[in-house]
């Protein structure tokens, strides 16, 4: 007796599974065409960028977020809400001490390397993720916050953890009350 | 699903990425295309592996072909494939009149002629995934009118 077929109880693992899938792929097809691991790294963010400019308009809308009043505010932000909703894990925030402008997002399970067991031969310094660099740097930008996004560790290059740093490099504007005189 | 804006926006920027790096080393179309559904061919083996792990062995080539249709179809766009053709002799014609991937570009003949580098990783999907499937094909597509297009499957007797 054949047993009923599965009524797709894993529909979001499959999309989530084409979308690590083709980045696995656009991965490799990039190493296959630019030598040097740092334009791989540099078409990954700028690549990341052009998606974040206009996932960040996603991301407003499906979430009803309201108005942050701190740097603190949006990197968690970013991690509880953002990540959880597009890639469903919840990275933890850390804050460097030293600076109020340095946030570090360390994540425990990555699933954009669900799949990659461990970087080609040749290709140590190769950020496999920065395309997620790129597109926090392009999401931020279009709320007007310049910030540097880089990875700090990797787990692909033999670190315990990953870890993403956010830099924002200019001040908040603060909110302009218009006053009656 | 939030996922899929994720996907369409890196399939949109893979596609101007390729063409793009072209245009600085003059490389033809034709091979941005290929580029392209080769990326698929991979994406679509792999998929097919994962979502046909549990799935109870297909009788024919047609039922494969439904499969394709109804539950690949469905969970990668969201939709079922509109109207399947067959000429019964190795010849699919998988219609679909509002392809996920082309909804947000236009709705009628407004870039057009853009619309074959859209389709081209799609292709590439369906050829990986028959081919795990132990069916060499080969797979091309046409639009008339966005966002309807079809996908021909050619069915390659080994």
């Amino acid at each position: 007796m054949s047993r009923p077929g599965n009524r797709r109880p894993e529909c979001h693992k499959i999309n989530r599974d084409l979308f690590v899938l083709t980045y696995g792929a656009l991965v490799a097809q990039l190493c296959k065409d630019y030598e040097k691991d740092e334009d791989v790294n540099n078409y990954l963010d700028k690549m990341g960028y052009g998606i974040g400019i206009r996932l960040v308009e996603d991301f407003l809308a499906r979430s009803c977020v309201k108005k942050c009043h701190s740097y603190s505010e949006i990197a968690d932000l970013i991690a509880q809400v953002a990540f959880k909703m597009y890639l469903g894990i919840t990275p933890s925030v850390t804050r460097n001490e030293s600076s109020r402008n340095e946030f570090s997002l360390i994540l425990d399970k990555n699933p954009l390397v669900e799949f990659v067991e461990e970087l080609p031969a040749g290709r140590s310094s190769l950020c496999y993720c920065n395309l997620l660099c790129g597109v926090i740097r392009g999401a931020l930008e279009m709320i007007h916050l310049t910030a540097d996004v880089t990875f700090l560790q990797d787990r692909l290059k033999g670190d315990k953890v990953t870890e993403i740093g956010i830099t924002f490099l200019k001040k908040l504007e603060e909110k302009k009350c218009r006053r009656k005189k | 699903m939030a996922d899929e804006a994720l996907f369409l926006l890196l399939h949109n920027e893979m596609v101007t990425g390729v063409y793009k790096s072209a245009d600085q080393g003059e490389v033809e179309n034709g091979r941005c295309i290929t580029k392209l559904e080769n990326m698929g061919f991979r994406v679509g083996q792999g998929l097919i592996e994962r979502f046909t792990k549990d799935t109870a062995r297909f009788k024919d080539e047609l039922d494969i072909m439904k499969f394709i249709c109804k539950d690949f179809w469905t969970t990668v766009f969201k939709k079922q494939i509109d109207n399947l053709r067959t000429n019964h002799q190795g010849i699919y014609v998988l219609q679909d009149n509002k392809f996920r991937l082309l909804t947000q570009m236009s709705a009628g003949k407004q870039y057009l002629d853009h619309a074959p580098k859209y389709l081209a990783f799609t292709c590439g999907l369906i050829r990986g995934g028959l081919s795990n499937l132990g069916i060499k094909s080969i797979v091309t597509a046409e639009v008339s009118a966005m966002p309807a297009c079809k996908f021909q499957v050619m069915i390659q007797k080994m």
